[in-house]
């Protein structure tokens, strides 16, 4: 067994186990936990691909920013318990979680039986995920998607502020 | 040097959180654990990008995850913002019990 494998299966089991806690628990506050972890192992799996940008900014963002507002949320809206995971088995919900599965099945089995036959990561691996790769292309061929982005943030910033506001007309 | 994982493995898991992440959104009713689904399905499609971004050896998949990231927070922000007015007018945020559109 060398290294790189203990680490993916470390980290891939991390992830599953973390993301199924996350959708099965009834406290919000253990999902949002659960969820937490979720986004170490993908940092961590990011790291197994010479990703290091992108795996730092993960932890800052998503376990840092994102899942802060979450467990504020929670926090403000005082959630106990949901009483029952579903309200009863519907239909409709047993057809959806049968087709997804189906779905993932129908990849696995595709992806095992004909691979894609790339096994090595590319030799630049290393270099395009270091910050300095990332920076280079992110402000030259990408300036404009990231202005945008930019006005993007500056949008939700705002209507964040607008929806949550106490009184807009006294109605929604 | 960690490179004997193949491509696929890392396309698998993707495709497997994935499918946990549209499982969580159909059957919970907690708007928030729907949203953290959400977030679940995001992070699996990002996992792909930077899957063949390195083993491909091409930056704009790592480009487009800082992308997919940024939109992500956003849509936290609003997303978050709509369950707050959703829980003042209607004092629950099961989304069952939200009928508002529902002819």
């Amino acid at each position: 067994m060398n290294l790189d494998v203990i680490l993916f299966a470390l980290f891939a089991i991390g992830a599953v186990a973390s993301a199924v806690f996350t959708i099965t628990r009834r406290n919000p506050v253990a999902a949002a936990m659960s969820l937490i972890g979720h986004f170490f192992m993908l940092a961590g799996l990011y790291l197994t691909l010479h990703a290091q940008f992108v795996a730092v900014v993960q932890v800052l963002v998503y376990a840092g920013a994102i899942m802060v507002l979450v467990v504020f949320v929670i926090m403000l809206l005082n959630l106990g318990n949901e009483q029952q995971l579903t309200e009863r088995i519907s239909m409709r919900t047993t057809i959806g979680t049968l087709v997804a599965a189906l779905f993932a099945m129908q990849v696995v089995t595709g992806l095992l039986a004909r691979p894609t036959g790339v096994n090595t990561q590319h030799a630049d691996a290393a270099m395009i995920g270091a910050t300095a790769g990332i920076g280079n292309a992110l402000f030259t061929t990408y300036i404009f998607p990231f202005e945008a982005v930019s006005i993007l943030l500056l949008a939700a910033l705002i209507g964040a502020v607008i929806l949550a506001k106490r009184h807009l007309h006294e109605g929604i | 040097m960690l490179q004997s994982i193949p491509l696929d493995w890392y396309l698998i898991l993707s495709a497997v959180l994935f499918v946990i992440g549209v499982i969580g959104v159909i059957t919970r009713r907690n708007a928030i654990i729907i949203f953290m689904s959400l977030e679940l399905m995001l992070n699996a499609v990002n996992l792909t990008m930077v899957a063949f971004s390195a083993f491909l050896g091409d930056v704009a998949g790592q480009i487009f995850v800082f992308f997919v990231m940024a939109v992500a927070a956003a849509e936290a922000a609003v997303g978050l913002a709509i369950v707050l007015a959703l829980f003042r007018k209607k004092q629950t945020v099961y989304v069952d019990e939200v009928n508002l559109m529902k002819w």
